[in-house]
């Protein structure tokens, strides 16, 4: 992989179709051109160079390598190199029975696995034409959203401890730990938690879940102020992220960016809006979002969802309806034959999963559409002409999985 | 839909609804043309996905799908076509951008080049790794036995 930095031609439209009526921005500005510049001839001696950023840096979250063409301390192009962490789940998908897969899913994206499993258990459901009951529906909400606040205090934490404020993180972490005890609780696992069935839920709510629910809720909701007062108008924090790492809404779309960063640019985009899923239409909430697109608003809505979280919690653990959790679903599942996208609003944006059923017990092929990958694209633009310094701090907003990106 | 049908006849094989979703099954040749039709005139200016199925069996062993959405309408829709081994697909990177990895990672995977990508390489195996591990004839433990004794120094990875 040595000579991955090439050249990258420009390249002329291979799509004879009618001319666009709106032409938003040229499609080759999307893409960097990591060549070399003139050598300097002059003794000053300032030539652009390449500079290798990773894999086993502790700044990028996991494996990931990016090359950055730099002029001085300005970056004028990146390229990322991913799959270090490549294990083939979409392969091992088709080698499994329906029910066996499910908890692969949860090793994707492991800081947020009750959304993957969520989002793959309705997919199936989808395809089997079955629902999931009432209340496993409202179990599911909660477990999700709690999984959504574990997820976003684990960003705020390790982004803020990547910009140099190493105290967040021991906050987030401390009061983390009080949802992974729940969820350890509820289903023995505390990351990787298994915690869906195609169906339903496994495990009825344990003695005490909802008191425990609403303790946490008590205990976090001025925690979130605590955070706001340590990075909210700290000079540094806003000196660090302010203004960098902007994008725009009509670049987030072009780039299929979704999630907090797609509503920090201005868009009003939630799928558990926009198309809603689970019980979500039960609940009363708002989409955050904020109008520069910068690394600061997105911190901003992602403190705002967090509040929104609480929100939807509170609602939720109030009027979680009696019944059965699981719906009548067949021992040997065998879903016609079709095929089925179904995404939900991940922690990280909108994470798909495209299955096709050929009709036997084992899914023909599952695709994923995961979140952290196609957002990871946008670094390039936004990192542009920005300094070495703030490539952390985006890498830090964006907010990725490497276990989602490589899969 | 009915407009395309006007359009291009039966080049487009079907337009129909499965669970709710729709979805599209066009011809090869006019693929690069219904695309730019949707993000030009129908406002699907999201791309969501694309990815690719394999069925050996048949003569045109490969699905390829675009998944797209329309922020506008708040719908979704599949546009799928089918291609025989060898065959390329017009790339979609000058309509979205956000085609660029996923192309990628199809062309990683299958092995179906796409035409006028503008760096078509793989994205999450080793440049120099041979096989498209989501093909259906690549087995599950299958790998790249060269590869692996070269760069890990070890007989097997298994």
């Amino acid at each position: 992989m040595s000579n991955s930095v090439k050249t990258e031609e420009k390249t002329t439209s291979a799509t004879p179709g009618t001319p666009p009526h709106h032409q938003p921005k040229d499609p080759s500005s999307y893409l960097s051109h990591l060549e070399l510049g003139e050598r300097d001839q002059t003794y000053l001696d300032t030539d652009e160079l390449i500079l290798n950023m990773g894999p086993q840096h502790p700044a990028t979250h996991g494996v990931l390598r990016v090359i950055l063409k730099l002029d001085g301390e300005k970056v004028l192009g990146t390229e990322c190199i991913i799959g270090y962490l490549h294990r083939g789940v979409e392969k091992i998908a088709e080698n499994r029975t329906y029910t066996m897969f499910n908890p692969y899913v949860d090793r994707m994206d492991y800081v947020a696995a009750v959304s993957n499993g969520l989002g793959y258990c309705e997919a199936v459901e989808k395809l089997l034409n079955v629902e999931a009951p009432p209340r496993a529906k409202y179990i599911r909400v909660i477990l999700t959203e709690l999984n959504r606040l574990a997820s976003h205090q684990l960003w705020l934490g390790t982004h803020a401890l990547d910009i140099g404020a190493i105290t967040p993180l021991f906050y987030t972490f401390r009061d983390r730990e009080e949802i992974l005890k729940i969820f350890e609780k509820y289903c023995g696992a505390r990351l990787t938690t298994h915690a869906f069935r195609i169906g339903g839920c496994q495990y009825e709510t344990y003695d005490g879940f909802e008191q425990d629910v609403v303790k946490f809720l008590d205990f976090f909701t001025p925690k979130i102020d605590e955070y706001e007062g340590l990075l909210t108008t700290n000079r540094i924090w806003v000196d660090r992220t302010k203004g960098v790492g902007k994008i725009s809404a009509e670049d987030c779309i072009a780039l299929g960016v979704t999630g907090p960063v797609l509503r920090a640019s201005g868009v009003k985009w939630d799928l558990r809006k926009a198309q809603p899923y689970a019980a979500y239409p039960d609940f009363e909430f708002q989409i955050p979002t904020g109008t520069n697109g910068d690394t600061y608003d997105r911190y901003l809505v992602r403190m705002q969802e967090m509040r929104q979280s609480v929100r939807i919690l509170r609602q939720a653990i109030g009027r979680i309806p009696e019944g059965p959790i699981m719906a009548k679903v067949p021992k040997v599942m065998k879903p016609p034959v079709g095929e089925i996208y179904h995404s939900i609003e991940a922690p990280k944006g909108e994470l798909g999963y495209f299955i096709v059923s050929d009709g036997s017990t084992q899914p023909y092929r599952v695709r994923v559409r995961p979140p952290s990958f196609i957002n990871l694209q946008a670094l390039d633009v936004m990192v542009r002409g920005q300094l070495v310094a703030d490539v952390i701090a985006v890498i830090g907003t964006l907010d990725i999985v490497l276990g989602e990106v490589d899969r | 839909m009915s407009g395309l049908k006007q359009r291009y006849g039966s080049g487009i094989r079907e337009a129909s609804t499965y669970l709710g979703q729709n979805y599209l099954v066009v011809d090869s040749s006019i693929i690069a043309d219904v695309l730019r039709i949707f993000e030009d005139e129908y406002d699907f200016d999201y791309c969501v996905d694309i990815t690719a199925v394999h069925y050996p069996k048949r003569e045109k062993q490969f699905d390829v799908i675009w998944i797209l959405y329309s922020f506008e309408h708040n719908q979704r829709v599949r546009v799928k076509t089918m291609i025989a081994d060898g065959d390329t697909v017009p790339s979609a990177v000058s309509i979205w951008p956000a085609a660029n990895w996923l192309e990628r990672e199809v062309y990683d995977m299958f092995g179906i080049r796409f035409e006028g990508h503008p760096d078509l390489k793989r994205i999450l195996l080793p440049d120099d790794w041979k096989g498209h591990p989501l093909r259906k004839d690549y087995g599950i433990i299958q790998q790249d036995q060269d590869w692996v004794k070269a760069n890990l120094g070890i007989e097997s990875a298994q």
